[in-house]
């Protein structure tokens, strides 16, 4: 898919996404027994050539923490102070984070991808701990994450 | 207003600020093991050679970080498993768990947040800031109580916990107030009163896309010490567009996985400095020595709680009662009081009761307190003022002298000074003259001249009351009975009596320790702990007005020792002197701070007359440590009244005592005790020299020859008795 083409679709999913053409999600992330302080997430929306279309949810307040959330943090830019409404609470060692989200139609199966980045206090950030492709068929299939995340899935 | 502030922060936080030191004194411990237990990295290794070695361990390498004590750690991959630990940078080889601790986790919690999230963080940050206000208005009072910024570890009068308190506070307070302070910074960035944007690189423009190149061929790697090393993240495996980030001392940037080559880079801001020393300040990591140190005073915290709580506790029982006090701008009768012990304020509350009784608004107020612009109704002012020493101001009387000579304008009501004092002191109510001197001086007008009351007498203060009523108009009948502490039955042990052969019958009496009351075991005080030099107030029968003798013993010693000499007619002492094994007087004790011989190394020079002896004997029977102690033992006839002879004499065998000097004046070859200070002029010299301390006590004349002797001896070396009394090397206890 071209650049404009994807441009073109985003603004229309973005511009459609009403009660038509979207469809909430719940997005699920279990956390593993780290052993550390409550995590700080990002979970967010890349589009197929990797860059950030938008948040959907950041768990965990204090922004001054919030640059350990690194490619979230570097990819989001300004977009970071547009996040009032979808954070919420720091999320602890071997804990869920449960969210649901409006997510257009359009974006299923388009090339678009989840992703949750994540960090804690005296702990190694974690870019990208989960990265899922945002697709039909993958909906209410449970993935592994990385570093902090034990299982990710997405679904109704 | 600075000990309204004090008490009232410190008496609503007192329990949080208790925990929060603790916990930071106990978090103050970790970055020090941490530092101890780090192999510093050799200044030439470069991040390039650290993180080649690590990978070579584990290929699946993420991120290596660089605490600020030195500590490297590496977190990594095997597969789908994260594994992480603590490197040597030498080797490369794992040397520990990297996970959290969590005791330390536990404690950083507590500590912050009481385990109360935010609100516990608001909790917090309200003690910092109580913290704050106690150590600012704490550093005014013990300026105040010292005489002044410059007198900062100048010598202090009080005792008790009073003491104790000021004492550890005028060590601990730059700490307590270094570590409130950053505290609060630290509240204000994680609630965004102060927002750091802090940019990190931009994302890099363009990658090369290759990877696979060696982490030692990396140029960008090898330019950079591991010594300033904060931390190299990895890029994403099998992802050829992402990068290495590295961040150092100096700031953050990108490097190509393919090239080695630095793609961005941005300094660290000021603002991200000025926050990392603060952080750095407040919880010594990467300071480990300066963080123990804040440990150590914070521990201070506990015992100023108590002692602060004690203090509040036993002014307020000794405070007379003062209510109802008419607010000080309505009040038409300002009555300002310059007190040390606490006697003073009784006379002020007798007058105060008085003159409301006839009808007038009265605002007492310490003199320390004195602000004449807040009087807007006054009609006059009384002050009642003790000496202190050789005219001194008194405690509650600081800075008043200075105050008013500054004053703008004086007020328009006239004044009256009543003077408190002994007679037998050469600078009888000395500071109540300088009052009413400096009032005159500023054309203060006098509603009456100065008068004075000699020791707490009832009948010289009814005397000036009626005076005082004729000038207002009104009658006033002021009957005052000094209020006394409570007194104990003391129980006399053994008596020894000298000096009849030569008509000054003296008696060394011992009595027993009385029992204490769970009160006095908890507050202190009674007969819980005394030193020589300290007083005892013996109540005679028949009267109300106490005698005071100074102790020959400490608490350690247990038992309570005076020297008595019986006076022609005295009550007291006669009383003392017909005493009996078994029998029992009246008495309280009095703490006296400013003669105590204090724990030191330096030399003592005990000077003493007669049964002034006593506390000086006392000095040299608690001296365990053996400091050089050299006496002065003046007295009549060595076969006559040689008080303490044989005990002293077992004091220089086993070295308590290092000299002994004595001067009979009806020997053969008369000799008083300030001929025999000449006599060694040299050997006080150097002891002085040494910064020995000079103690005196007995009659005033002998004490005047002393000082007169002193002070010649001294001239030669440029000293004067004056400077010595100054720096609290030399001290008077004359009756």
């Amino acid at each position: 898919m071209n650049k404009l083409a994807s441009c073109l679709l985003l603004s229309s999913a973005i511009a459609l996404s009403g009660p038509v053409a979207a469809r909430p999600v719940m997005l699920t992330a279990t956390l593993k027994n780290y052993g550390g302080d409550g995590a700080y997430l990002a979970l967010y929306l890349t589009d197929a050539n990797g860059d950030y279309v938008r948040t959907l949810w950041v768990a965990g307040k204090k922004s001054k923490y919030h640059k350990h959330l690194t490619d979230w943090y570097r990819a989001a830019g300004s977009d970071r102070t547009r996040i009032d409404g979808i954070t919420g609470a720091s999320v602890g060692a071997g804990r869920n984070l449960e969210v649901t989200v409006d997510l257009a139609d359009a974006l299923f199966d388009a090339g678009y991808a989840l992703n949750l980045d994540a960090a804690a206090e005296d702990m190694p950030e974690s870019p990208r701990d989960v990265s899922v492709p945002l697709t039909t068929s993958g909906a209410g299939k449970t993935v592994a994450g990385r570093r902090y995340v034990a299982s990710f899935r997405y679904g109704p | 207003m600075m000990r309204i502030v004090h008490r009232w922060a410190g008496l609503v936080l007192a329990a949080l600020l208790v925990f929060t030191a603790l916990g930071g004194a106990a978090l103050s411990i970790f970055p020090a093991l941490e530092s101890v237990q780090t192999r510093q990295p050799d200044r030439e290794l470069t991040v390039a050679d650290l993180a080649a070695r690590v990978q070579t361990a584990h290929p699946g390498l993420e991120q290596i970080r660089r605490e600020p004590s030195g500590r490297i750690s590496a977190w990594w991959f095997e597969g789908d498993n994260p594994g992480s630990a603590v490197i040597d940078p030498a080797t490369g080889r794992e040397l520990a768990n990297a996970d959290p601790d969590l005791v330390r986790r536990w404690i950083t919690n507590l500590h912050r947040s009481l385990f109360l999230g935010d609100g516990g963080r608001v909790a917090v940050a309200a003690g910092a800031m109580a913290m704050l206000l106690l150590s600012l208005s704490g550093a005014f009072l013990v300026a105040r109580r010292t005489g002044g910024w410059r007198h900062w570890f100048g010598p202090l009068r009080d005792s008790g916990a009073r003491r104790v308190h000021t004492e550890l506070a005028r060590i601990a307070v730059l700490g307590l107030t270094l570590s409130s302070a950053t505290a609060l910074w630290m509240s204000a960035e994680t609630f965004e009163f102060i927002v750091f944007d802090e940019v990190g690189p931009a994302a890099p423009a363009a990658v090369s896309g290759r990877s696979g190149l060696a982490l030692a061929e990396m140029e960008a790697l090898r330019a950079v010490s591991v010594a300033e090393l904060r931390e190299l993240s990895f890029p994403a495996p099998d992802d050829p567009e992402d990068v290495f980030t590295l961040t150092t001392d100096r700031g953050a940037g990108h490097v190509d996985q393919g090239t080695g080559l630095l793609l961005g880079w941005r300094d660290a801001g000021l603002t991200q400095r000025v926050s990392e020393t603060i952080y750095l300040l407040h919880t010594g990591q990467g300071a480990a020595l300066l963080g123990l140190l804040l440990g150590l005073l914070a521990l201070s915290v506990p015992a100023l709680a108590v002692t602060g709580l004690m203090v509040w506790l036993s002014a307020r029982r000794d405070r007379p009662r003062l209510a109802p006090n008419a607010p000080a701008a309505q009040a038409e009768t300002i009555l300002l009081v310059g007190s040390e012990g606490g006697s003073t304020w009784g006379f002020a509350a007798t007058l105060a009761q008085a003159l409301r009784d006839a009808g007038q608004s009265v605002h007492v107020a310490s003199m320390a307190n004195f602000r004449s612009a807040v009087h807007r109704r006054a009609r006059r002012f009384l002050i009642l003022a003790a000496t202190y020493g050789e005219g001194d101001a008194p405690a509650t009387a600081k800075g008043f002298l200075e105050r008013l000579r500054n004053l703008k304008e004086v007020p328009q009501a006239p004044v009256a000074v009543l003077g408190f004092g002994d007679r037998t002191f050469p600078a009888f109510c000395a500071f109540a003259h300088a009052v009413e001197d400096a009032a005159r001086a500023r054309g203060w007008s006098l509603l009456m001249p100065l008068d004075t009351i000699d020791r707490q007498s009832s009948q010289d203060f009814a005397r000036w009351g009626r005076r005082l009523g004729e000038v207002l108009g009104i009658p006033l009948e002021l009957s005052h009975v000094p209020k006394l502490p409570p007194l104990e039955a003391l129980t006399l042990l053994e008596r020894r009596d000298y000096g009849a052969t030569v008509q000054v019958p003296m008696s060394i009496l011992r009595f027993a320790i009385p029992r204490a009351s769970l009160w006095q075991r908890v507050s202190g005080r009674g007969f819980q702990r005394f030193e020589p030099g300290d007083l005892l107030g013996i109540v005679p029968e028949g009267s109300t007005v106490p005698r005071l003798y100074s102790l020959a013993s400490g608490s350690r010693d247990g038992f309570i020792e005076i020297v008595v000499r019986r006076q022609a007619g005295g009550l007291a002492s006669g009383q003392l002197t017909r005493l009996e094994a078994g029998q029992t007087v009246q008495g309280f004790l009095r703490r006296h701070p400013g003669f105590h011989a204090r724990g030191s190394r330096a030399p003592l020079i005990l000077i003493g007359a007669g049964t002034g002896v006593g506390p000086l004997a006392g000095f040299i029977r608690s001296n365990r440590p053996r400091r050089p102690i050299h006496l002065f033992f003046g007295l009549r006839h060595p076969d006559a009244d040689y008080l303490y002879r044989d005990e002293l004499s077992h004091w220089r065998d086993d070295g308590r005592l290092d000299h002994l000097t004595v001067a009979a004046s009806r020997a053969d070859q008369p000799q008083y005790v300030q001929d025999a200070v000449r006599e060694h002029a040299p050997r006080i010299v150097d002891a002085i020299r040494q910064g020995a301390r000079v103690m005196v006590c007995g009659g005033r004349e002998m004490a005047r020859g002393v000082a007169e002797a002193l002070s010649d001896i001294l001239a030669p070396a440029g000293l004067t008795p004056a400077m010595l009394k100054a720096g609290g090397r030399y001290v008077e206890d004359i009756y």
